[in-house]
């Protein structure tokens, strides 16, 4: 074993990326790198995996390992898999789930299909990978789950409410798990990113104060893996945002388009 | 059209008095490219990076642009031998954080560090170790070249495409990854020496003097003064230490420009913000000093945005060189025309550039004097200010520096350039930019 990886292992900084093709999976996994951390990507695209790793080594990852999977397709077989990611890298301190799918809510309303591709991709598969993550630090009595949700969770709008309550749920349901967690001492955190230019949110206007950069995000994302609470904004500002927004009172609300 | 090039209004060059919509492709992976490069039909298409470029060399408001700041992942990196090849969106912010703390450093690199591999290459960009180093395209190695009709080819030095694609604006194709030949440092830090000339003509003693012992070198000088103290300024040269350690710079901007500032009446924000930048600058320090190369290589890099300072209608940069027998007298009317207009930014670059071979047919460094300074746009008064200076550089054998150039004739780009013709037999007809149609005539 080499000297680098077997420091990264005894500083335990063995992380699992789930989703690890994204702007902002991309943005963590280099703050991990240079940490010399050691790192396993799982997205689906085996080429631009090895392009990725290749790209982490040079920015100082000990060891980058890679997995070709559909996440979306695999949930069942996630404890099989997390424990199999586990031995590859020799231990496992963090795990961060940043896969999603956004959509349209129109043809979300329109197709059965795509409504269940959006459940699926963000909520019901990403809960599976969470429990499995979960489980492994539960028994090991240490290690952090960080899961990408979305502001948009905070309340049903009609622009996104497919995407919204299913990654509203997957926050419900990490906050549930840090609280099981808490008693071993292992962590699980929600991360609410605002809006963040990046290949997801193409198409939209950009600009403006309230647009962070996938580099943001991921600082966060390196952070929570360390501290704070349950449930955190990214930015931070999101959080008073959000507490106004859902302070709303309906018939208010119905009046807007948002 | 193609679903993957999206209407956009937030292209903008570094001057940022074109305000143009386009329709922009952020690839972010290789296996993108090829479809991108091929998806033209009738419109033109234009690889782009971090748009430090001034003028309208980096926009193409009729056609497509394809934004390379996405491919910015690290292909090789040999610490025994400090070649790097990396995909050509990767900044040169980013590769001196992997080369620095390895003990190398960037062959060349320009004032700014946020400018990509393939505009480095593009623009053949040059620093202030010109006159030692030549520009960056002396020290590509490799490169691979997409071209509009689907083709692919691995360029080294020799090959004509390949001299032809340094310096060559993005128009002979897509840069899809650079490799390079860093340069052994022993420390990040720099030991430099500042030396104070009172008039512009003792400049050019002071710049040769210099050039025998410092790998760095460049001058401020003041424009707003005249007489006899026109072009008054400060030569700063230094050499690489073997002290300090090899600490890469900050990735962060501490500072920001937040908004346009209005008008020229600076807020009390950007006059602090630039005061911090100029503070170095202008505390003329007697004797040798250390510096870490963050302040001293890359000084406007601390403010982000600074462009916005120049208010909402932006500014001209004018960057000429002058061939050695023409530059001491062509710098002194140029700064005379300049300091009589009044319309000069407060502080201007003066910099001697070596006798290297140029890299590319298009390379903008020759031996000789290069003078850069930033005009607010004020329309036709700016424009025909610098069509005056177009004049000197003219009648002084001179050209202009296409990345910092949105407005000049065609006659003027031929002039400045003899190997135009042989160029245009590489150009990609599939490429172009709004500065190619306007000096292409």
């Amino acid at each position: 074993m080499p000297v680098q990886t077997a420091a990264a292992m005894k500083t335990g900084n063995r992380v699992v990326i789930l989703g690890a093709l994204s702007a902002i999976a991309i943005a963590t996994a280099r703050l991990y790198a240079k940490e010399g951390a050691a790192i396993l990507l799982v997205a689906r695209n085996g080429g631009r995996l090895d392009a990725l790793a290749t790209d982490l080594k040079a920015r100082g990852a000990a060891l980058v390992e890679t997995a070709a999977m559909d996440l979306e397709a695999e949930p069942m077989n996630a404890p099989l898999h997390m424990a199999g990611w586990k031995h590859r890298l020799g231990g496992l301190d963090h795990v961060h789930l940043v896969y999603g799918y956004l959509g349209t809510q129109s043809q979300a309303s329109a197709s059965p299909a795509e409504l269940a591709r959006i459940t699926a991709s963000n909520y019901a598969s990403a809960v599976q990978w969470c429990e499995a993550a979960a489980n492994i630090f539960r028994e090991q009595k240490s290690g952090s789950l960080v899961a990408v949700s979305s502001v948009a969770g905070d309340r049903g709008r009609q622009s996104n409410y497919a995407y919204g309550a299913a990654k509203g749920g997957l926050a419900l349901y990490v906050q549930g798990l840090a609280h099981s967690l808490a008693p071993t001492g292992a962590r699980a955190v929600a991360v609410k990113p605002g809006f963040v230019d990046t290949p997801m949110t193409d198409g939209l206007k950009k600009g403006g104060p309230m647009w962070a950069t996938p580099e943001q995000v991921g600082r966060i994302l390196r952070r929570a893996a360390d501290r704070g609470g349950p449930i955190q904004y990214a930015p931070g500002k999101w959080r008073l945002v959000m507490m106004i927004i859902r302070a709303i009172p309906a018939f208010v609300f119905h009046k807007t388009k948002v | 059209m193609d679903e993957k090039f999206l209407q956009s209004d937030s292209i903008a060059s570094w001057g940022r008095v074109i305000r143009a919509s386009h329709r922009v492709a952020r690839p972010r992976f290789a296996d993108e490219l090829p479809g991108l490069i091929t998806a033209g039909g009738d419109t033109p298409a234009l690889p782009i990076g971090l748009r430090r470029s001034y003028g309208d060399s980096n926009l193409n408001p009729e056609g497509r642009v394809i934004d390379m700041t996405g491919l910015d992942r690290v292909i090789a990196f040999d610490r025994t031998t400090g070649v790097m090849r990396a995909e050509a969106g990767l900044s040169l912010s980013q590769a001196l954080q992997l080369l620095v703390p390895a003990g190398w450093f960037l062959p060349t690199t320009p004032g700014t560090r946020f400018v990509t591999l393939g505009g480095a290459v593009a623009n053949d960009v040059h620093g202030k170790n010109h006159h030692s180093a030549g520009s960056f395209g002396a020290s590509v190695t490799r490169m691979k070249l997409l071209r509009t009709d689907g083709s692919a080819q691995e360029l080294v030095p020799g090959d004509p495409m390949f001299h032809a694609t340094i310096g060559g604006l993005g128009l002979t194709g897509l840069i899809e990854w650079v490799e390079f030949r860093a340069v052994p440092i022993p420390s990040a830090h720099l030991d430099a020496q500042d030396f104070e000339f009172g008039h512009v003509r003792d400049y050019f003693d002071l710049a040769a003097e210099a050039h025998t012992r410092a790998e760095h070198t460049m001058a401020w000088i003041d424009c707003l003064s005249g007489g006899a103290r026109l072009g008054r300024g400060v030569l700063s040269a230094a050499n690489w230490s073997s002290h300090g350690g090899l600490t890469p710079h900050r990735e962060d901007p501490k500072l920001a420009m937040p908004v346009d500032a209005p008008g020229f009446t600076l807020n009390s924000m950007s006059v602090r913000a630039f005061n911090s930048v100029f503070h170095d600058l202008k505390r003329m320090r007697t004797g040798p000093y250390a510096t870490h190369y963050e302040p001293f290589l890359y000084p406007l890099d601390k403010v982000a945005h600074w462009n916005r300072l120049y208010g909402r209608d932006g500014f001209y940069q004018y960057q000429c060189v002058l061939p050695p027998a023409t530059a001491r007298d062509g710098v002194i009317e140029l700064l005379k025309v300049i300091a009589a207009s009044g319309q000069a930014s407060f502080l201007a670059v003066l910099k001697n550039f070596g006798a290297h071979p140029p890299a590319g047919l298009l390379s903008f460094p020759m031996e000789g004097a290069t003078l850069a300074l930033d005009f607010r746009n004020l329309g036709t008064r700016t424009l025909d200010l610098l069509a005056d200076l177009d004049s000197i550089v003219l009648s002084a054998n001179g050209r202009l520096y296409p990345a910092k150039d949105g407005r000049i004739t065609p006659a003027m780009f031929e002039a400045g350039f003899p190997k135009l013709q042989d160029f245009r037999a590489y150009l990609d007809p599939g490429l172009s930019s709004a500065f190619w149609r306007r000096v292409s005539g």
